[in-house]
């Protein structure tokens, strides 16, 4: 909702389009918000072109005058208008509303106060729930607002909401999950077309399923409680084609560093993030997470990938709601398109203190490290974890420093003392990490990746040097200020702990 | 009413409407809308306060008082103060670090200490601090930031903190859009966006004026004046005094809390 300038020029070749349509193409200029381009932003841009001209697909909300992106016509159907633009407020029906234990007590105090003290939520089974920040910890603060929600939830019959009550075993909690946005994804809340809000930065990470998610603070989460819609502004889109094969020592985690290293932490900011092309087709629905989830870190609103068969196999056991995927049109209009040819890109870190602070991992060998932290809904997830366990094995080694594991739910938990690592000969990724000397796997939380309470388990709470697989590594992010943070890959993280310095994966893997 | 200012009395309420409890005015004894348990530590303009500092109070009494519902005097408000000034990307975490996110910003007490923490995260490279170490309020009402000021996470602890403080406005480069958005949403700071990089023509200490209707900061310690832009979309939202309040008076939720 900043103040925006309006410029009928964007950097990509829209005006070719509109000759070569022979119409409009092009949303009325005046509706168009851009971003100013600040100092900062790298004006480099990799290969910019022209979208491809292929077969328009059949719209799904109806006949549609202009093409619009993904996002425009997820927003469009949620606020039932036929068209949208971007730069457009409109009024959004929300599909789903999650909080956590973090933010959910303030959006409940604002929720009754703004509705009144016997309101009910606009849908029970839209509100979703999840405790995940502050779990396993002492603080009394802190538990305590686990218990608040659960009040709430009780109070409000609320279908979705992931329970803890034993902190000494999270195993004797049956409802409990761990990270919100894994959660989300595994209890089968994530649907194509959608809208997703949710009361944290990373709720980005849904639109891996195709469908509009993004994070919103108390106040705005309180109104959704009871009014079950938000005043949204409809967000420009920028295009990132990403094709070529993926090579094996690149993870999503070296794609979406590689793009905020492009375009800076602001790059983004107001706009919506579209990720196609092959190696996006070839991504598993956990490393589309992982992309999407680090679209806040380039001040996006939303990131998007558009729905397929992966996402359809995927959902089958886990959602029988029905759904409607959508596709941005072929002559949409987007402000930018980015295409990255992956066969040339290298593993990358995020230098301190900034996830655009981007640099080859290879060019950071001589940076001794005093720990490696594997966790997160960046990169805590089963894939992340196999992975993790994949380079361990490659190089038969000891880690030479502590090395933190914190699976994001139980279920990645469980995945990673059931689960087979392929090439192991059936060993399991638990088995692989205790070979290697990791720390033993903890319980499912956000764990360390904000620091937290100050007896988080692995919170920094001297200054260290850590490379780690979360989102951001800005001063203080992990506990202690003068912490040195190298945000990479589960590759790069576990080369990194088996030499003990920031290492390139592909000393193992190749 | 043109009203100047004074920043050392906190219960001298200001208006500026992003708030949910918009309360006019400064000399002059506040009108009508007056939150009954309202005492001069606490700064009025927080809604987010209400909840529990008006549980000695029912509910009905609460309703019509509806602060929400009161207009904003965006033409005549004025911020005046000292101001402090960071760099760019000053993000969440050096807002309000997340140790201290337990603290739930609509509970009062609550509410206060997340102030007494704000900008703590700020590397020690910040010799002046936001916040005295023995105090728990800031005598800088305004901050000047750089570009993609409050960018992170979306925990509106962040601009809750600033306003608890005792910060009335931000004024930066630019932001980054969840921050923008509660600041909008909370009525805790008004964020402002300068059209230069006023952090590197302010100094932390600067005697600063901002009015609000002329979309102009004067910085009386240099002299020099600079023309903010304004405010754009958020404008009617902030106008209307908040989501909720925009929400009634456009008719998508019923106008009164039952």
């Amino acid at each position: 909702m900043a103040s925006s300038l309006v410029s009928p020029y964007p950097t990509s070749s829209f005006i070719r389009n509109k000759k070569d349509l022979g119409f409009s193409a092009f949303p009325c200029t005046s509706q168009i918000a851009i971003q100013k381009c600040k100092k900062q932003v790298s004006k480099k841009i990799v290969s910019v072109m022209a979208p491809q001209q292929s077969e328009r697909k059949p719209a799904t909300t109806g006949s549609v005058k202009t093409g619009m992106t993904m996002t425009e016509k997820i927003l469009a159907r949620a606020s039932e208008k036929p068209q949208l633009s971007p730069g457009d407020n409109v009024w959004v029906n929300v599909d789903i509303l999650m909080t956590h234990d973090v933010c959910g007590p303030g959006s409940i105090g604002i929720f009754k106060k703004e509705f009144g003290e016997n309101a009910k939520v606009w849908d029970r089974e839209k509100v979703v729930i999840i405790p995940d920040h502050y779990i396993f910890t002492t603080d009394e603060r802190a538990n305590r607002n686990v218990d608040i929600l659960r009040d709430f939830c009780m109070e409000q019959n609320i279908k979705y909401f992931y329970d803890i009550k034993d902190l000494g075993n999270f195993k004797a909690n049956p409802d409990y999950k761990g990270v919100c946005h894994v959660a989300l994804a595994q209890e089968g809340h994530c649907r194509p077309g959608e809208v997703l809000l949710g009361t944290d930065s990373h709720t980005c990470t849904a639109g891996a399923f195709g469908q509009f998610a993004t994070g919103i603070g108390n106040t705005d989460a309180g109104f959704v409680l009871g009014a079950g819609k938000l005043l949204l502004k409809v967000p420009p889109t920028l295009r990132f084609v990403m094709d070529g094969e993926m090579p094996p020592y690149l993870l999503a985690k070296d794609l979406i560093l590689q793009i905020i290293g492009e375009i800076s932490v602001a790059g983004a900011t107001y706009k919506s993030m579209e990720f196609v092309g092959t190696t996006v087709e070839s991504l598993n629905m956990e490393e589309r997470m992982t992309l999407c989830n680090m679209v806040v870190e380039a001040g996006g609103k939303n990131g998007v990938v558009p729905a397929d068969s992966t996402t359809f196999k995927y959902l089958e056991d886990k959602t029988s709601l029905p759904y409607e995927p959508v596709y941005s049109d072929a002559h949409a209009s987007f402000l930018s398109e980015y295409r990255f040819d992956i066969s040339k890109l290298e593993p990358l870190v995020a230098k301190p203190h900034s996830p655009d602070n981007r640099a080859l991992a290879r060019e950071c060998k001589d940076v001794k490290i005093d720990r490696v932290y594997i966790g997160s809904c960046t990169g805590g997830k089963t894939e992340d974890f196999l992975a993790a366990a994949k380079v361990f094995l490659a190089s038969g080694k000891k880690v030479k420093v502590p090395t933190f594991l914190v699976p994001a739910t139980q279920k990645v938990w469980l995945d990673l003392y059931t689960l087979p690592v392929p090439g192991s000969g059936g060993k399991t990724c638990s088995q692989i990490f205790e070979e290697a000397g990791c720390d033993t796997p903890a319980s499912p939380s956000c764990g360390a990746c904000l620091g937290g309470p100050k007896d988080t388990y692995a919170r920094m709470n001297e200054p260290k040097v850590c490379v780690s697989t979360t989102n951001r590594n800005f001063p203080g992010r992990m506990g202690h200020k003068e912490g040195q943070i190298y945000l990479a890959s589960p590759y790069t993280a576990a080369a990194s702990a088996v030499t003990g310095y920031v290492t390139d994966p592909r000393e193992f893997l190749q | 009413m043109a009203a100047s200012l004074i920043r050392t009395s906190y219960s001298s309420a200001f208006a500026f409407s992003t708030s949910k409890a918009s309360v006019f005015s400064p000399s002059v004894s506040p009108p009508s809308i007056k939150v009954p348990t309202f005492s001069p530590t606490v700064k009025p303009l927080s809604s987010t306060v209400a909840p529990h500092a008006a549980c000695a109070i029912s509910l009905t009494t609460r309703a019509t008082l509806t602060p929400s519902s009161v207009p904003s005097d965006t033409l005549t408000t004025t911020f005046h103060g000292l101001c402090y000034v960071v760099g760019d990307n000053i993000d969440t975490d050096q807002i309000i670090p997340a140790e201290y996110l337990t603290l739930v910003p609509s509970n009062p007490a609550e509410y206060e200490k997340l102030g007494s923490y704000a900008l703590i995260g700020l590397p020690s490279s910040y010799d002046t601090r936001f916040i005295e170490p023995n105090e728990t309020k800031t005598k800088y009402s305004i901050v000047i930031g750089g570009a993609n000021f409050g960018c992170g996470s979306s925990r509106e602890h962040a601009p809750v903190a600033l306003g608890a403080a005792g910060a009335k406005a931000v004024v930066a480069e630019s932001y980054a859009r969840i921050f923008f958005r509660n600041s909008v949403a909370t009525g805790e700071v008004y964020p402002l966006e300068s059209e230069v990089r006023l952090c590197e023509e302010c100094k932390t200490g600067d005697v600063v004026t901002i009015e609000l209707g002329e979309s102009r900061l004067i910085n009386h310690s240099t002299g020099k004046e600079y023309k903010l832009k304004p405010i754009g979309d958020a404008g009617p939202v902030i106008d209307a005094g908040g989501i909720f309040a925009y929400a009634r008076k456009t008719g998508m939720i019923p106008s009164e809390s039952n």
